[in-house]
């Protein structure tokens, strides 16, 4: 049959018929037969000595199999590990032991303290009740700058301090800069704490098969083949006998790019009571136990000349990275510290990090991971410059752009942005709007009392992650691509996509490469038995990276196919063209062949060419040469009720260039959310913890996420720059909208609020903190 | 305590405790897992379902509520392995990312449809609101169910 092309078009997702049914399989709706259930006791302090636990009351009750404390567990499995803890990337850092169920101590409300095993969740979670820990409270800190005075409580006290570790990056000169600048603008940014909240919360299911020693780990996670390796050191096990699955998975942001106590516990109780266990996570436990993000306040400096010229950026930050590290932590702040000089041309930077742990959960990686940091500061820098030498943001942005011929630029950071032409996204996005006319009427409406705002981010990322050589655990990516006999293809990627739709867009890659309908595609991912080793998705790379090893092992596939096809056409390669879903000679496609017709060739071993081997599967691991480095521009116009002190968004453009895209609306997608979880922190999010380390936000009735009503109806448009990085020129798009929206939200609040003399507001913008500020 | 409930046309009894909450029920006892829980609390609407007509949160009502009740879940809503037009809709819109949130959603769009054939894109954004999506800002959604609605009509 006539194949069309499906690349760049619409294309239904393929794997919503499941979703949509509730035929799906996500980690809780795996029921094995006589499985058992796990509830964990956790840490009700922010800080504590634990002096005792008794466990008795809870081993008596009756459907109670097991109880396990961090006493029974420390000298039987490893600890949570950590990939970036190299004191020559990181000077002076402090590397805790970060036990799976704490002993001695806990550093924070919600750790890991005892776990039940029982014949079901109701019973198990009762039981827990019973543990009786005899704890003896200690101060806590709850900030990075609390826990780095000289008197702070420690959470470690082999260190001697609370400070986790340093890291710096330079580039050019910065004092020379300042010592050039007409004046020096300044802002103190805090990027608050937040909570990724997936709806889906993690979840472990696991099998131990005694027979062969097996164990099947099923996990709600973004990296199924680095947890099968890091379950494998952690328990002990062969790696060969460790099979992990990431089923259906409700929604990651990073969170879910983790190895988790839970994970180890789960696994280590299945084997030692040889029974299927599982342990589903509570949203309580989730907002106290899965990792958070961001968390940095940071002071600003910025020597201008009084033509908006900017000159360089210094940034002196301290992180709160929370009670331990996880598999991330340490190097989250460093994408920040890489992309701060935005898409402007000054090469004088300067960022010096302190990090200090604190009693509270972990950061790592959400949703823009340290990127959203560098964007929020630049953007809002930018506009403070604008508003310092009374200039208008966007002419502050337009004189400081790397231009489009200066590709590929390296920046003071050192890194080397791949493609980009950031006039013309600016300018597409402004023609959406009329924006003399909106100052007209912003200034109208003034004298109104209506408080109107506009605010723009010319943002640019890092991802596509990435080189290995700047990744803590590979920044490569595998794909196996297989023809059946019958000319359907089986794919295994090393990605595992949780949403972000790559059983649609690699299926319509394949079905143009190798002239197949779409539907004769399969994609498999998320299980290490089935599919090769592969890294995993995050960073917005699954298609920069995990789609172009796959089309590379297409290609290599494609290559053998038309071999076979000159052959069996008794003619030569060179003049074989694929059309129409047939592979035939220049000329007279009629009498081609289809991928059927040359796999069943392939299978049978016989008609084939000279020293050709049989079968029909290649596979590739890719490495990138580099990052790709999408871009665009964001527009947010507001308005700020001068009763309430709420904002109203009045429209919402987004101009993003991601390279070239495989399915539009699968991006509008990725762009529509990202804006959403950026405009979540603009306006609403925050993760509060109070001095002694309780978590005042710790459900949905107190953690406000974005909901339908809050929004407007975005407007996108995108310009297409592709990277020279992969064959393709894809870029990336999953973080994006993120990393544009925050600070297009608060320039355009703060611009409204300009005649009360607003300069900077700190997120998230609350009414009642502008409400305040519209009080004088 | 006994619990006799239809669900999706198809009649069951069981034997439960008294605090089993309905969506404990659904999924682990009848076996359908297609309702979702989210958070426990009924904010976040994953586990909506519709009892007697009525969308409600499964999380946060007892089994033993339910007795007597007509229940339609997410894997009854197809009728003759047709989907229902607020399922074509996510489907043609591109309404759902990770698609846990989606059941629930879509019982969700299902009710607000049935009050109202012609409702507003406000009208929509009100009444999915007690329904939480962390992966499509909604606008996806939005167009899904104006999809259906037009569907529905015609």
């Amino acid at each position: 049959m006539p194949v069309s092309k499906s690349v760049g078009a619409r294309i239904k997702r393929r794997e919503d018929p499941r979703l949509i049914q509730g035929l799906a399989q996500y980690v809780d709706d795996i029921q094995l037969p006589g499985t058992l259930h796990v509830a964990v006791h956790r840490s009700p302090y922010g800080h504590a000595h634990i002096r005792s636990i008794d466990t008795a009351a809870a081993a008596n009750h009756p459907g109670v199999v097991a109880v396990v404390t961090g006493d029974d567990l420390k000298d039987n499995i490893g600890t949570v590990p950590c990939a970036t803890t190299d004191p020559e990337a990181f000077p002076g850092i402090q590397v805790p032991e970060h036990p799976v169920l704490a002993h001695g101590k806990v550093r924070f409300v919600g750790e890991p303290v005892a776990a039940v095993v029982a014949d079901s969740p109701y019973t198990a979670t009762d039981a827990a009740e019973l543990i009786e820990v005899d704890y003896d409270p200690l101060d806590a800190v709850n900030s990075a700058e609390a826990a780095l005075k000289d008197d702070a409580p420690l959470l470690h006290e082999q260190f001697g301090s609370n400070q986790a570790f340093t890291w710096a990056i330079a580039g050019g000169d910065i004092d020379d800069a300042f010592t050039q600048a007409d004046r020096v603008v300044k802002q103190r940014f805090d990027h608050q704490r937040l909570v990724p909240n997936p709806l889906e919360t993690r979840g472990v299911v696991a099998r131990f098969q005694p027979g062969d020693g097996k164990l099947t780990v099923w996990s709600s996670t973004q990296i199924p083949h680095l947890l099968k390796t890091q379950l494998s050191l952690i328990l002990n096990r062969p790696e060969q006998l460790v099979q992990v699955i990431a089923p259906e998975v409700g929604g990651g942001f990073g969170c879910k790019l983790n190895v988790y106590a839970e994970e180890a516990l789960v696994g280590y109780l299945a084997i030692q009571l040889k029974k299927p266990v599982k342990w589903i996570e509570g949203r309580r436990e989730n907002f106290l136990h899965t990792i958070h993000g961001r968390d940095q306040i940071g002071d600003v400096e910025v020597p201008v000349k009084n033509d908006g010229t900017i000159l360089g950026l210094k940034y002196s930050v301290q992180a709160d990275v929370g009670a331990y590290y996880q598999l991330l932590t340490p190097a989250i702040p460093t994408l920040t510290g890489l992309m701060l000089c935005g898409c402007y041309r000054f090469q004088n930077v300067s960022m010096e990090l302190t990090a200090a742990f604190t009693n509270k959960m972990s950061t790592d990686a959400y949703r823009g991971a340290g990127r959203p940091e560098a964007t929020y500061l630049v953007e809002r820098m930018l506009d403070c410059v604008a508003f310092d030498l009374d200039m208008d943001p966007l002419e502050v942005r337009r004189k400081n752009f790397i231009g489009k011929d200066e590709f590929p630029f390296t920046t003071g950071t050192a890194v080397a942005y791949d493609s980009g032409d950031y006039d013309l996204a600016l300018n597409k996005a402004l023609k959406k709007i009329d924006y003399e006319g909106f100052r007209k009427e912003q200034e109208e409406s003034r004298g109104q009392g209506r408080y109107l705002g506009i605010g723009f981010s010319t943002y640019v990322e890092i991802c596509g992650m990435g080189p290995s050589a700047a990744m803590p655990a590979g920044g490569w990516e595998s794909g196996t691509v297989r023809v059946d006999p019958t000319g359907t293809v089986t794919v295994l990627t090393g990605v595992s996509p949780h949403g972000q739709g790559q059983e649609t867009t690699f299926a319509q890659l394949i079905a143009d490469g190798l002239g197949v309908d779409i539907d004769d595609v399969r994609i498999i991912h998320g299980d290490t038995e089935a599919v090769q080793y592969g890294i995993g998705t995050f960073g917005s790379r699954a298609t920069a990276v995990g789609g172009t090893a796959m089309v590379m092992a297409m290609e290599k596939i494609k290559d053998k196919a038309i071999d076979i096809a000159a052959h069996l056409l008794e003619s030569n390669p060179q003049d074989i063209v694929l059309e129409d879903g047939k592979y035939g000679v220049k000329g007279s496609p009629d009498q081609g062949v289809t991928l059927m017709d040359i796999s069943m060739a392939a299978h049978g071993g016989v008609n084939l060419p000279p020293d050709t081997e049989p079968g029909m599967a290649a596979t590739h691991f890719f490495e990138p040469s580099n990052f790709t480095y999408p871009f665009g521009t964001h527009i947010a116009i507001v308005e700020v009720d001068g009763d309430t002190g709420e904002v109203d968004i009045l429209r919402y453009i987004a101009v993003d260039d991601c390279g070239k895209i495989i399915n539009p609306m699968i991006v509008e997608g990725q762009i529509h959310g990202g804006i959403v979880q950026g405009l979540g922190q603009a306006l609403y999010e925050e993760a509060i913890y109070d001095e002694s380390g309780q978590m005042l936000t710790g459900s949905f009735m107190d953690y406000a996420l974005p909901k339908a009503h809050n929004l407007p109806r975005f407007e996108l448009d995108n310009t297409v720059t592709p990277s020279p990085v992969n064959p393709m020129g894809v870029k990336g798009v999953g973080e994006a909208g993120t990393i544009g929206s925050t600070p297009s939200i608060v320039n355009a609040v703060v611009d409204a609020l300009k005649p009360f003399g607003v300069r900077h507001i700190d997120m998230p913008l609350r009414p009642e903190k502008l409400w305040k500020l519209m009080q004088g | 305590m006994n619990v006799e409930v239809t669900i999706n046309g198809e009649r069951h009894s069981h034997n439960v405790e008294p605090r089993l909450l309905l969506v404990h029920y659904l999924r682990d006892v009848v076996g359908l897992t297609g309702t979702h829980i989210g958070c426990e609390t009924s904010l976040c609407g994953a586990c909506t379902v519709m009892l007697n007509g009525q969308a409600v949160k499964s999380c946060t009502l007892l089994a033993v509520q339910a007795n007597g009740a007509e229940i339609t879940t997410i894997e009854g809503l197809a009728e003759n392995g047709e989907l229902h037009p607020v399922q074509e809709g996510f489907w043609e819109c591109h309404g759902l990312q990770c698609g846990f949130c989606t059941p629930g959603m879509i019982i969700a769009a299902h009710q607000l449809l049935q009050r109202n054939s012609r409702p507003t894109e406000a009208q929509i954004r009100r009444g999915i609101e007690g329904n939480l999506c962390r992966c499509t800002g909604y606008q996806h959604i939005v167009d899904a169910v104006q999809y259906a609605a037009r569907k529905m009509r015609s």
